[in-house]
C-alpha cells in the first residue's frame, strides 16, 4: 500500500496481485460473443470503440478546418470542400461522439454496478441501440466519401431543401438513425434507474452520476423524437416538395429551425449533463468529501434538464422572431445559468477543507471546472439578445460551444475514462504521462479557441474559408493551438492501449471510491456482484468506507 | 485481456434458482421484470407523442395561418369513411383489450380469436384508408405531386361537394394553401397508417405464437405491452379524425 500523502492511489501488491480469472471479459470469447452480447459492460466497451473511432474522424477534419484557416486565403481547399469539412465535423462530433460519449459507455457499463443491478433493464435494446449508432455512424461515413453535406450540422431550411446539391437525405436518414439509438438509450436508463435499483438505493442515495444521467435521459427520451420528425420532414420537403418549410407555397422555413432546435438545444445538456455526472464522482473522490449539497446538485440536473427545453428559440434571435419572444427567451436563457452554478459552486464548496489530490482524473476535472465555467458565462453574453445580434455567426459562438463542449465534456470524458479505467479494464493507466496528458489537453485547448473568442469580438464570420488578412495572428494562434490539443489526445490513445498489458493491476478499489462500483472485482464479473448488494449508507459516505476496510482487516488478521 | 487467458473451468454460472423460464437473468422478481418492461413501453409511447407532437404543432400553426384554405380543404375528406375508421379501429381497440383479458385469464382460444379480429380490424381501416387516399389521387389533391387547386378557386367545378358545403371560390393566393392542408393530412394519416402496419405485422407474429401458446402460461407482458401500444395508435386517430374532419365541418 502507498503511503505517499500526496496521492490516494492504493494498490494491491504487484507481486502476488493477478487480474481475477473469471470476469466479463474472459466469460466468453470470439467475435459473435462481443457482437451478439447482452451485457452492458461488454456493449459499453463496443460503443467506447467506436466512439474513439469517430471521435478521430471528427478530430481529422478539425485539423482539416484549422490547416486551412492558417492562411487568410482559401488555398488548401475549395471554399464547398471546406463547407464540406466544418459540416461533416459538426455532424460527426455531436451526433456520434458528444450525445454518446459519456451515456453510451461509462453510463452504459457504470448505471448498473452503482445501482446494484445485474444489467440495464433491456439488454437487447441496449444492443440495439449500439448497432444503430454503427449504422448511422456508417452512413455519415458513406455520405463523406460519396460527395458530403454542405449545410452545416443545423440542416437550415431554405439552404437544405431547395439550394445545395449535396447528400442532405442520407446525411438526415444518418442523424435519424442514430437518433434513435439515443432514445433507447435514454429509455434504458430511465427504466433502469426506476426499476432495477438495489435494496436500500433510495433516489437520494444515487451517485450523482446517476442523477445527471437520469435527467440526460429525459431530454433524450422526449427531445430526440422531435429531431426525428423534422429530418422526415426536411427529406419530404426535399424530395417530394409538400411545401411545409416552402415559403413560396406558403410554408415557413423558421419552423423547421424551431422543432429543431427544440431538440438541439436540449442535445447540448444530453451532452453536457453526463459530464457534469463525472465530475461530481470524481471531485467527492479526489477531496474526500461528501459532495457538498448534494439535494441541490442532484436537483440542478433536473432543472437544467426542465429549463433547457425552453430557452430554444436564443438560437433564432437573428431569424427574424418577435421581440416579445426574443425577451422571454432571453430570459430563460439566463435562468439556465443559475442550476449550472450552483453545480459549480457545490464542487468548489466541496473541494473546501478536502483533502485533494491531484490524479489525472482530477486534473481533467479542474480542466472542466474552469473551462465550462468560461463557456457558461460566454452563454449568458449571447443568451442576451443585445450583444448576441452582435456576435452570432462569428468565431465568438464558435468559441462559447467549444469551450462547453471539448473544454467541458471533452475534459469530463477523458476525466471519467481514466477514472474508470482501471475498474474497466483492472490495470491503472500510467499515472505521469496521463498528467501530463490533461496538462497539455489544458494548454492546447486554451490556444485554440481563446483566440477565438477575440476573433469573434473582432467580427470574423464562422464558416468562411477565408478571411481578412489582419485576422491571421490569432488564427495562425488558434491552429498552433489544435496541434497541441491534438497531441495531447493522441498521448491518451497511446498509453492507455499501452496499460492493457502493462498497466500494474489496479484491484478492487484503487481510488478508495465509495460507489458500489468500487466494491466488487476489477474488471467486474458480467453480473457485476456475487450478491446483490444492500446499500445501508448515503453516496459519498467516506467514513463508511473506512469502517468497512477496518472490519476487513479485522477478519483476514 | 492478457492475464485471462486461462478461464477457471467449472466455475459456478450465476445460480439459476427456480424462477420461470421466462423470467430475464438480470431481474431479481417476474413482477420486476414486467414492471420494468411496462415502464419501458409507456416511456417509448411518450417518444411517439413528442414525435407526432411535432407535426401536430405543424398543423396547429398553419390552421392559424391559412384557416379559410385549411375550411375549405378539409371538406374534401370523405366524412362517412372517416367515421366508419373511426368505428373500425375502436372496435379493434375493444378485442385486443379482450385479447389481453383472455391472456391473462389463460384462455388460449380466446386470445387467438381477440388477435385475429384485431388483425382484420386493422387490415379493414387499412383498406378504407387507401379508398379515401385513391380519391384523393383522382382529384390531383396529393401535395407534390400535380397538385391542383382548381376545385378551391372555382367550387362549382366540384359538384358534389358543392352541394354540400356552398363554399365560396377562394383567391389564389390562399387556394393555393390548401396544399399545406393536404400535405398535413397526408403526413399525419399516413405516419398513423405506418404505425398501423407495423402493428399488424406484429399482431400476424403474435397469433402464431398464441396459437403455440406462448402467452397463455402466465407470461402476459407482450401482449399487454402491444396492447398499450395499439390503443396508442388508436388514440392518435381519435384526435387526427376531429382534427381533420370534423371541426371545420359546417356548412358556410
Amino acid at each position: 500500500m502507498s503511503t505517499n500523502s500526496n496521492t490516494i492511489i492504493s494498490l494491491p501488491d504487484q507481486k502476488t496481485a493477478r487480474i481475477p480469472k473469471m470476469n466479463y471479459l474472459s466469460k466468453e470469447n470470439g467475435l459473435l460473443s462481443w457482437l451478439l452480447t447482452g451485457d452492458h459492460k461488454r456493449i459499453a466497451i463496443l460503443y467506447l470503440i467506436s466512439i474513439t473511432f469517430f471521435f478521430f474522424i471528427g478530430g481529422a477534419l478539425a485539423g482539416l478546418i484549422r490547416l486551412e484557416l492558417l492562411t487568410p486565403q482559401s488555398d488548401l481547399m475549395a471554399t464547398d470542400t471546406y463547407n464540406k469539412v466544418f459540416t461533416m465535423h459538426g455532424v460527426i462530433m455531436i451526433f456520434l461522439f458528444l450525445v454518446p460519449s459519456v451515456p453510451a459507455t461509462l453510463g452504459n457499463f457504470f448505471i448498473p454496478m452503482m445501482l446494484g443491478a445485474k444489467d440495464l433493464a433491456l439488454p437487447k435494446i441496449n444492443l440495439l441501440s449500439w448497432y444503430l449508432y454503427l449504422a448511422g455512424g456508417i452512413l455519415v461515413i458513406t455520405t463523406m466519401v460519396t460527395g458530403g453535406v454542405d449545410t452545416g450540422w443545423t440542416f437550415t431550411t431554405p439552404l437544405s431543401t431547395h439550394y445545395v446539391n449535396t447528400n442532405v437525405l442520407t446525411t438526415g436518414l444518418a442523424v435519424f438513425i442514430a437518433g434513435f439509438s439515443s432514445i433507447f438509450t435514454g429509455l434504458n436508463f430511465i427504466v433502469t434507474i426506476h426499476k432495477m435499483r438495489c435494496p436500500g438505493m433510495t433516489w437520494f442515495r444515487m451517485p450523482l452520476f446517476v442523477w445527471a444521467h437520469y435527467a440526460a435521459s429525459i431530454l433524450m427520451v422526449l427531445g430526440t423524437p422531435v429531431l426525428a420528425i423534422a429530418v422526415v420532414l426536411l427529406a419530404l420537403e426535399r424530395t417530394v416538395g409538400i411545401g411545409i418549410f416552402d415559403p413560396t407555397k406558403g410554408g415557413d422555413p423558421l419552423l423547421f429551425q424551431h422543432l429543431f432546435w427544440f431538440y438541439s438545444h436540449p442535445a447540448v445538456y444530453i451532452m453536457i449533463l453526463p459530464g457534469m455526472g463525472v465530475i461530481s464522482e470524481t471531485i467527492s473522490t479526489f477531496s474526500r468529501k461528501r459532495i457538498f449539497g448534494y439535494t441541490a446538485v442532484a436537483f440542478s440536473s433536473v432543472a437544467i434538464a426542465v429549463f433547457g427545453f425552453f430557452v430554444w428559440a436564443h438560437h433564432m434571435f437573428i431569424m427574424g422572431i418577435s421581440n416579445y419572444a426574443m425577451l422571454v427567451f432571453s430570459l430563460l436563457t439566463m435562468l439556465v445559468a443559475v442550476p449550472s452554478a450552483i453545480k459549480i459552486f457545490n464542487w468548489t464548496f466541496t473541494l473546501y477543507k478536502g483533502s485533494i489530490t491531484f490524479e489525472t482524473p482530477m486534473l481533467y476535472s479542474f480542466g472542466f471546472m474552469g473551462l465550462f465555467t468560461i463557456g457558461g458565462l460566454t452563454g449568458v453574453f449571447l443568451g442576451s439578445s443585445g450583444t448576441d445580434i452582435h456576435l452570432t455567426e462569428t468565431y465568438f459562438i464558435v468559441a462559447h460551444f467549444h469551450f462547453v463542449m471539448v473544454g467541458g465534456m471533452l475534459m469530463a470524458f477523458l476525466a471519467g475514462i481514466h477514472f474508470w479505467w482501471p475498474k474497466m479494464t483492472g490495470r491503472m493507466y500510467p499515472e505521469k504521462i496521463s498528467q501530463l496528458a490533461a496538462v497539455v489537453t489544458f494548454i492546447g485547448f486554451n490556444f485554440t479557441f481563446f483566440p477565438q473568442f477575440i476573433l469573434g469580438m473582432l467580427g470574423m464570420p464562422r464558416r468562411y474559408a477565408a478571411y481578412p488578412p489582419e485576422f491571421q495572428v490569432l488564427n495562425v494562434f488558434s491552429t498552433a493551438g489544435a496541434t497541441i490539443l491534438g497531441v495531447g489526445y493522441l498521448l491518451p490513445i497511446l498509453y492507455l492501449t499501452w496499460s492493457l498489458k502493462y498497466g500494474e493491476i489496479a484491484g478492487d478499489n484503487p481510488w478508495q471510491a465509495t460507489g458500489l462500483e468500487w466494491q466488487t472485482q476489477s474488471p467486474p464479473l458480467t453480473e457485476n456482484f456475487l450478491v446483490t448488494p444492500i446499500m445501508d449508507h448515503e453516496a459519498y459516505d467516506y467514513e463508511w468506507l473506512d469502517e468497512q476496510k477496518a472490519k476487513e482487516v479485522a477478519s483476514v488478521g | 485481456m492478457s492475464d485471462s487467458t486461462a478461464i477457471a473451468p467449472g466455475a459456478p454460472e450465476a445460480a439459476h434458482h427456480d424462477h420461470p423460464p421466462y423470467q430475464r437473468h438480470h431481474f431479481e422478481t417476474v413482477e420486476q421484470q414486467a414492471d420494468a418492461t411496462n415502464f419501458a413501453m409507456w416511456l417509448f409511447l411518450l417518444t411517439e407523442i413528442m414525435f407526432f407532437g411535432g407535426l401536430f404543432t405543424a398543423y396547429l400553426i398553419y390552421r392559424n395561418w391559412y384557416y379559410p384554405a385549411f375550411v375549405e380543404a378539409s371538406h374534401q375528406l370523405n366524412i362517412f369513411w372517416g367515421t366508419a375508421n373511426t368505428a373500425v379501429l375502436i372496435s379493434s381497440s375493444f378485442t385486443m383489450a379482450m385479447g389481453v383479458w383472455c391472456a391473462e385469464t389463460r384462455r388460449r382460444s380466446g386470445l387467438v380469436l381477440c388477435l385475429v379480429l384485431t388483425f382484420l380490424l386493422g387490415l379493414v381501416f387499412l383498406g378504407i384508408k387507401s379508398i379515401e387516399y385513391s380519391e384523393k389521387i383522382e382529384k390531383h389533391h396529393v401535395p407534390g405531386f400535380h397538385y391542383s387547386v382548381s376545385a378551391f378557386i372555382d367550387p362549382q367545378s366540384d359538384p358534389e361537394i358543392y352541394k354540400e358545403y356552398h363554399d365560396k371560390p377562394m383567391p389564389l393566393d390562399m387556394a393555393r394553401h390548401t396544399e399545406l392542408y393536404f400535405f398535413l393530412y397526408f403526413a399525419m394519416t399516413g405516419m398513423h397508417a405506418l404505425h398501423m402496419i407495423i402493428g399488424i405485422a406484429i399482431l400476424g407474429f403474435m397469433i402464431f405464437k398464441a396459437r403455440a401458446g406462448a402467452y397463455t402460461a402466465g407470461h402476459v407482458t407482450f401482449v399487454e405491452n402491444f396492447g398499450l401500444y395499439w390503443h396508442f395508435v388508436d388514440i392518435v386517430w381519435i384526435f387526427l379524425f376531429p382534427l381533420l374532419y370534423l371541426i371545420s365541418r359546417h356548412a358556410n
